[in-house]
């Protein structure tokens, strides 16, 4: 079982919170926008970082996260 | 505790909650601008603006509430149920007083569609939250217009405060800087030199979008 953060990209304005909350996985390019900090563009999230990343798809103010289980 | 003593507690109880509740609106509406605007403030991040938002905003409704239901349960203010859900039907300053009521509707209207976010989506959240630059000045008004405290030096320097930050944002929020994209990222990839390496690839992502399934 893999959990990934899914990016809804037509929405995301680069608020930010989501690389505050997940800074594991996540790191932001020069415009601000989310970026994969380790280069794996399917951003699997590791089991320490899971409850974060739920936070981070609740307070998203854009409603641009989700988490996906494959 | 006498009678009096009791009507006493519950005046002043009135009051405070309803002044500390148009601070507390204050806070919120100023560090919601500042969250849309994507800059950091005071060396907070994203994150703990928001949460201080959200905070602030939930902590004033639950202070209306006790603002409310003391008012109710006092004699002096002789406000009847209707008075709190129904605008500008009071006997007693019908306009001032029926201004706290429209801004209770407004503030759950408000309140309601941000908690139930998800389930509305973005569009009508966003839209439905627009009504929080009427919210504010009508909590003001209606503050000043029947507050008991108004009048006071400190309560006319705290409004004058809560107009002034109010203002102050709003006058950023409508000027030609605000939401200008923000380039702290550097000095988060010289704190994380592993990102540079990456940075390419990644920034790859940030255009094609991610696969849906794999």
């Amino acid at each position: 079982m893999n959990t990934r953060l899914l990016i809804d990209w037509t929405r995301c304005e680069a608020r930010g919170l989501c690389i505050e909350l997940v800074p594991e996985v996540l790191t932001a390019d020069d415009w601000g926008y989310p970026l994969s900090r380790h280069g794996d563009v399917t951003l699997p999230i590791p089991a320490p970082a899971i409850r974060y990343a739920e936070e981070a798809v609740r307070e998203c103010p854009r409603l641009a996260l989700r988490l996906i289980e494959d | 505790m006498t009678s009096t003593q009791l009507d006493a507690a519950l005046w002043a109880l009135g009051r405070g909650t309803g002044v500390v509740a148009l601070v507390l609106l204050t806070i919120s509406i100023c560090l919601g601008i500042v969250t849309r605007s994507r800059q950091r403030f005071a060396g907070l991040p994203q994150y703990g603006l928001t949460a201080i938002h959200k905070t602030a905003s939930l902590t004033a409704t639950a202070l209306i509430v006790v603002h409310v239901t003391t008012l109710l349960l006092d004699p002096k203010a002789q406000l009847r149920l209707v008075d709190t859900v129904v605008p500008f039907t009071s006997t007693w300053r019908p306009l001032w007083l029926g201004l706290g009521t429209l801004g209770i509707d407004l503030l759950l209207l408000v309140v309601t569609t941000s908690l139930l976010r998800k389930r509305i989506g973005h569009r009508t959240f966003r839209l439905v939250h627009w009504a929080t630059y009427l919210l504010w000045p009508v909590a003001l008004a209606h503050a000043l217009g029947t507050g008991t405290d108004a009048g006071t030096w400190w309560m006319d320097a705290l409004a004058a405060s809560c107009v002034a930050s109010v203002l102050a944002m709003a006058w950023w929020r409508l000027g030609p800087a605000f939401g200008t994209p923000i380039r702290t990222s550097a000095a988060d990839r010289l704190q994380h030199p592993e990102a540079l390496r990456t940075a390419d690839l990644g920034r790859r992502v940030a255009l094609v979008g991610q696969p849906a399934r794999e």
